[in-house]
């Protein structure tokens, strides 16, 4: 496996009403606070002044909080766009919003909700928000299947399909939640070697 | 039909979950699109529900829509006309 070269340049966790950046708390709410309105938090908190935030479903406002947060100091600007990557993985797809799409249907289906039943549309999201236009995949396994993640991104590097990739875990059924997400270049500066080990270890908390 | 204007105005920002405009915000003649309100072709398809829903009208010629959306008064004028056919 590839991996020599390939180093885990950054991490965003978010879980439990808190959001971390590389093992340091960054926002934490009540816990009372419901999904939605810890969403809107960091939102503010992290970023404003992107409305199309507030039109999407809980799975990509989730992701994209994760990107906005891993990237807001440190971007992969200096990558060709063509070359940052982009592989998720979770275990509900959009089930989450699908079954709200299902109990629109029985009124007037709304197009707006519709647009979300797919899980790969989180990373749409984040791409048109940071310009990536890379190799993409989602996965949905049980559980984070670090070994995999780690085997098909050694192989995006492998065959220079990418310089960069972002990747990880964003996970959504009603109230449940959990996202990990990593950035990952081919050069380390201090990262962690891009192995499954340190990735567990890069979202330990 | 300034007051159907100001319902069309919160109906659209409920509708559209544009939580970062207020009602009083659009202005009459403003352009929906592109660089007015910079809505979207979802958004298009939202505001058809829209006029489902609240005013029991149907589109029936999609080719009207960009001439019908232009903004918040196009709208108002043409769900007057559908009332006043009726």
């Amino acid at each position: 496996m590839y991996n020599g070269d390939v180093y885990i340049t950054g991490s965003c966790v978010i879980r439990d009403n808190r959001v971390y950046r590389d093992g340091v708390q960054l926002l934490e709410t009540p816990r009372e606070l419901e999904l939605p309105e810890f969403l809107r938090a960091g939102y503010d908190h992290f970023s404003g002044q992107y409305p199309k935030f507030h039109k999407m479903d809980p799975l990509s406002k989730l992701g994209w909080l994760a990107a906005e947060v891993l990237l807001k100091e440190v971007p992969l600007s200096s990558y060709p766009r063509e070359s940052v990557g982009l592989i998720l993985a979770n275990k509900s797809a959009s089930l989450d919003t699908d079954l709200r799409y299902f109990d629109s249907v029985k009124d007037i289906a709304s197009p707006a909700l519709f647009v979300y039943t797919l899980p790969n549309i989180v990373m749409g999201e984040i791409s048109i928000r940071h310009g990536f236009k890379g190799e993409n995949a989602f996965f949905t396994t049980d559980v984070f299947d670090r070994e995999f993640m780690v085997g098909y991104i050694s192989q995006l590097f492998l065959e220079n399909a990418v310089s960069a990739c972002l990747c990880g875990w964003v996970e959504v059924m009603g109230p449940a939640y959990e996202v990990m997400l990593y950035k990952v270049e081919r050069t380390g500066d201090g990262g962690l070697v891009f192995n499954a080990d340190n990735l567990q270890k890069a979202a330990s908390i | 039909m300034e007051k159907l204007m100001a319902a069309l105005k919160a109906q659209i920002v409920e509708q559209l979950n544009l939580q970062e405009v207020k009602p009083e915000d659009i202005g009459d003649d403003q352009p929906l699109f592109k660089d007015g309100l910079g809505l979207d072709s979802i958004d298009a398809l939202e505001i058809i529900v829209l006029l489902q829903q609240h005013y029991g009208i149907r589109i029936a010629n999609p080719e009207q829509g960009p001439e019908i959306f232009h903004s918040v008064r196009t709208i108002a004028e043409f769900i007057t006309a559908h009332q006043t056919a009726k």
